[in-house]
């Protein structure tokens, strides 16, 4: 299904397979804008990855002496009021932004997806109910949620990722139910039903996979803003503990006071999370492209 | 024509209501009647033609002999053994005897499984847990319907209708049933397309000794597939006999006029107009009586208040109307 043999595809189309640079080669002139994605993805995976070999500071030493050092000097990127490395923190800050991102979206979308398919493949008042309850739920803002969540569980790493997938979950639960819905109708799964197959087993190789394309570009989507949510919420100190750098804590907790005196306490951070958000999005366009067999060349 | 067989299938009074629902409350506020007391049976490697204006409920009748619908009422019988109330654990054997194949090429492969996969479906459910022994049974039933076995790793987008429309006949191969549904199996394919579908039908059906329930519109194709022919009209059967008979000699005023709307491609014969007038009234509320005496030429008093058995009016011919006699 979702698992493709690519290598036999892509000889078709005209790649060199024998290795698998010229397979990546391929597949990046065949999707540019993923490509561009994924660099930036790499990138950021890389920097939360190897944070200690890239930033030549601590990101949690306080130095007086350099308070709101501009750019350019022993501070690429300058620093903060407390004379912490910029460029460290946005370093190292991109393993929590990492966590919560991947962390929060891979749990939301786990929920979303069995609630959703759940609900319309059951119907009846099951789906009723747990519809009214995704109706409370979407009444709230995203923020205002997980700021509940959050309050309630405590700040932490883990507690944090909880906060922003549960807010998550009933978006996914909708798509993947008006999805399941319209699916179950679908002449194949009548096949399937006709040769004696179970439900579950019908939900789970019929009517999920043909979810997945909508629920690639929702969870991109909500990539970007799980990044934002844990933001807000290590703002407000309901995130991840200081002094573990965040960027969402970076760009709101100088964007007060320092946006006129020391612009790059805001800027830099919020080059970061713009950057990873765009990533995101461009490679989820471009995977979802290629998990569609109809549009594979 | 035929000789008599044992019947194979045999459904009797088989009734479909679909109940009405409006309102919050969600209250019944009345009944579509899709299919209404049909009977029919259906013997080994004999083909019975099901024909009827869209909405008249033959779809409903092929659905419902796989319970892929639950009937209201009703039995349908495989080989004397009553399967209409059976649970789904007790159905899944008689599943082996029966499949079904659909109207549309294209929705009814999963776009996301290899051709190969789709045909190979029904035995992985069926307990053929070999890979191996899956895939050279695919490659069988791909070469039966006239599929390359190098094909069985495309993905059903490569095909063309016509292809797709057998990979879906081999997928409704692969358990080797002795009955299949074919809904409309060649109403969305090319004419030229149509055919070899239908001839590929007719050699699976000499080779294996098929039986076939064939659901169709296309007076034309039915005559050429079928063995006997039964006419819908709004739920109910009203004719019902060999093929030769209802094409030369139709007896009921609504096969009569439904053989006179097929087009004959000669632009010099002249016919009479008595081409049906007006559309299928709405099943929810069907005329009383005979259902068809709003469109029916010949309606007398009596058609509006009696509904007319099926009776036997000519051996072996059936027909549904109170102005035939004996």
């Amino acid at each position: 299904m979702a698992a493709l043999d690519h290598a036999a595809e892509l000889e078709k189309a005209g790649a060199n397979v024998s290795s698998r640079f010229g397979a990546m080669l391929f597949l990046a002139r065949s999707y540019p804008l993923g490509a561009i994605g994924a660099v930036i993805m790499v990138g950021f995976l890389a920097t939360a990855l190897f944070a200690g070999a890239i930033a030549s500071f601590d990101p949690f030493t306080i130095n007086a002496r350099d308070s709101l050092a501009p750019p350019g000097g022993a501070h690429m990127l300058g620093a903060d009021f407390m004379g912490r490395d910029v460029f460290a923190r946005i370093v190292y800050g991109a393993r929590i932004s990492l966590a919560v991102a991947l962390g929060a979206t891979l749990l939301g979308s786990l929920f979303g997806v069995s609630v959703g398919l759940m609900s319309g493949f059951i119907g009846g008042w099951f789906d009723l109910l747990v519809q009214r309850l995704i109706d409370i739920m979407q009444s709230l803002p995203l923020l205002v949620m997980a700021l509940v969540m959050a309050a309630s569980l405590g700040p932490s790493l883990t507690n944090t990722i909880i906060a922003i997938a549960i807010p998550l979950v009933p978006s996914v639960a909708r798509v993947i139910r008006s999805n399941t819905l319209s699916l179950r109708e679908m002449p194949y799964v009548e096949a399937a039903r006709a040769v004696g197959m179970s439900e579950l087993r019908i939900a789970v190789s019929h009517v999920l996979p043909n979810t997945l394309a909508p629920l690639i570009v929702l969870a991109t989507a909500q990539l970007g803003s799980a990044i934002l949510v844990e933001s807000a919420l290590s703002f407000l100190g309901l995130g991840v503990p200081e002094p573990h750098p965040s960027w969402g804590r970076m760009l709101s907790e100088s964007a007060a006071e320092y946006v006129r005196t020391a612009p790059w306490l805001v800027i830099f951070p919020g080059i970061a999370i713009s950057a990873v958000v765009f990533g995101t999005n461009l490679l989820g366009d471009a995977i979802r492209d290629m998990l569609d067999p109809r549009q594979r060349c | 024509m035929v000789e008599p067989v044992a019947p194979l299938l045999q459904v009797e009074g088989l009734t479909k209501h679909f109940p009405v629902k409006r309102g919050v409350l969600r209250r019944t506020i009345g009944q579509v009647r899709a299919v209404d007391g049909v009977s029919f049976t259906i013997g080994a490697g004999e083909t019975l033609g099901l024909v009827g204006e869209s909405g008249c409920g033959k779809t409903t009748v092929g659905r419902s002999l796989l319970r892929l619908i639950e009937p209201t009422s009703g039995s349908i019988r495989i080989d004397g053994r009553d399967i209409t109330r059976l649970s789904r654990a007790e159905l899944r054997p008689f599943r082996r005897q029966m499949q079904i194949i659909f109207q549309d090429p294209f929705s009814s492969l999963n776009p996301r499984m290899r051709a190969g996969d789709i045909v190979g479906e029904p035995l992985k459910v069926h307990g053929v847990e070999s890979k191996r022994e899956r895939r050279s049974r695919v490659a069988q039933l791909f070469d039966r319907v006239g599929l390359r076995a190098a094909q069985m790793d495309a993905f059903p987008h490569q095909f063309s209708g016509g292809q797709r429309q057998r990979i879906g006949v081999a997928r409704a191969l692969a358990l080797n049933p002795r009955l299949i549904v074919g809904d409309e199996p060649v109403s969305a394919l090319d004419v030229s397309i149509q055919a070899q579908v239908i001839n590929l039908l007719m050699d699976l059906q000499r080779e294996l000794g098929l039986s076939y329930l064939f659901i169709s519109h296309n007076l034309a194709v039915v005559e050429h597939i079928s063995h006997r022919v039964a006419v819908m009209y709004l739920g109910r059967i009203v004719e019902h006999t060999d093929k030769v008979t209802l094409f030369t000699r139709p007896l009921h005023p609504y096969t009569e006029a439904l053989l006179y709307a097929v087009p004959v491609p000669d632009p010099a014969i002249k016919r009479d107009k008595r081409v049906v007038q007006g559309d299928v009234p709405s099943p929810l509320n069907p005329p009383p009586g005979c259902h068809f005496h709003p469109r029916c030429p010949y309606a007398e008093a009596r058609c509006k208040l009696e509904a007319p058995a099926l009776r036997e009016i000519e051996p072996a011919h059936f027909a549904a109307c109170h102005l035939l006699n004996q």
